[in-house]
């Protein structure tokens, strides 16, 4: 495949996973990869365990959450015209031994996103119970919305051609954008599949969704997910 | 005029000369300034018009004229606050598109910069 690729690895607080999962990327030689990564303004050693790494990385000088870092990377992806775009997260819950499941899903559908499921096929890390509602949740907004099956709205691990980062670069959400985005890739009549992967526990860091903090999420997601709706218009 | 009326007057003139001086000194911007010079210019009408807000009771048909009053702030405070949330979000956008500027220009000259050495 001649496709360009870019990984981006969206980091905050990471040093303690990053360097296993950077050893693990540059193991990956069956595809053309360029690697970046996103410090998010971490407050630990993130920044020396990228630099240490040599490979290209962007360093926010505040804090933008998810969203706002990974728009930062579709933006480097547009200005390097890259084809294709995989979002990795820091906390090596992707492994990017998966990764190569994402571009044959491209290559073989020809899709705009792919989004690698922890749900399609029930191996490796489920997650908890209550994590597993507010999924079933998102899961019934997501038809509401997008009028399509998409189990596992809220992985962050997912591949974007070169459409899909356009309009990325362009509007992506910034506060827990995952299942957002599917809104508003599906009004501008994207297609997007979806593949079952093996994910694992985070490796290190704590998680950004905890106790209230969930209910807050499903409420803004729910209010995000309606509004984008109303807002953008087929294309 | 009554002891109120003086006091009433003296607040609502004191706080348009500090209204008047932050605007002067640039801590304040005209826009933001507009509410609070429109409360304080309805406050000195009031202070002069005693009658004026029975009058006005009677006109919006509040039996307790004091309830115009509260009625009245409450709204124009949750206007405002709308108003502080909207200004917030502008902020917010556009901070953040300053930051992915300034993280993509970084990542530009690291590398001119290390390739010109």
């Amino acid at each position: 495949m001649d496709k360009r690729i870019l990984v981006i690895i969206p980091c905050y607080n990471e040093e303690a996973s990053l360097p296993a999962l950077l050893a693990e990327m540059r193991a990956i030689s069956d595809y053309d990869i360029s690697i970046l990564a996103i410090n998010d303004c971490s407050t630990d050693n993130t920044a020396e365990v990228i630099a240490s790494a040599d490979i290209a990385s962007l360093q926010l000088p505040v804090n933008l959450g998810i969203g706002g870092a990974m728009q930062t990377g579709f933006l480097y992806a547009q200005e390097h015209h890259f084809d294709i775009a995989i979002q990795l997260d820091g906390d090596g819950q992707h492994p990017p031994s998966e990764l190569h499941k994402l571009i044959e899903q491209h290559e073989k559908t020809g899709v705009n996103v792919v989004i690698g499921s922890r749900f399609i096929a029930r191996s490796g890390f489920q997650s908890t119970w209550s994590r597993r509602l507010g999924i079933r949740y998102l899961c019934f907004l997501n038809r509401l919305f997008t009028g399509s099956n998409i189990y596992d709205s809220t992985s962050g691990f997912r591949l974007f051609d070169k459409k899909a980062i356009a309009i990325a670069a362009d509007l992506y959400p910034d506060e827990y954008p995952e299942p957002e985005s599917l809104v508003l890739f599906t009004k501008y009549r994207l297609l997007i599949s979806e593949i079952p992967v093996t994910m694992r526990e985070r490796q290190g860091g704590i998680s950004s969704i905890r106790y209230l903090a969930s209910f807050y999420y499903i409420v803004k997601v729910s209010l995000a997910m309606f509004y984008s709706f109303i807002r953008y218009t087929k294309k | 005029m009554a002891r109120i009326q003086i006091i009433a007057l003296s607040t609502s003139v004191l706080f348009l000369l500090y209204i008047s001086y932050l605007i002067v000194k640039g801590r304040l911007r005209e826009e933001y300034a507009i509410t609070w010079i429109t409360c304080t210019a309805i406050l000195i009408i009031f202070s002069f018009w005693r009658n004026g807000l029975e009058i006005m009771s009677h006109f919006f048909g509040v039996y307790e004229a004091p309830n115009l009053v509260f009625t009245g702030a409450i709204f124009a405070i949750l206007i405002y606050l709308l108003h502080l949330s909207i200004v917030n979000s502008k902020l917010h956008s556009g901070n953040k598109k300053m930051a992915q500027e300034i993280a993509l220009l970084k990542a530009r000259i690291d590398k001119l910069e290390s390739s010109a050495r």
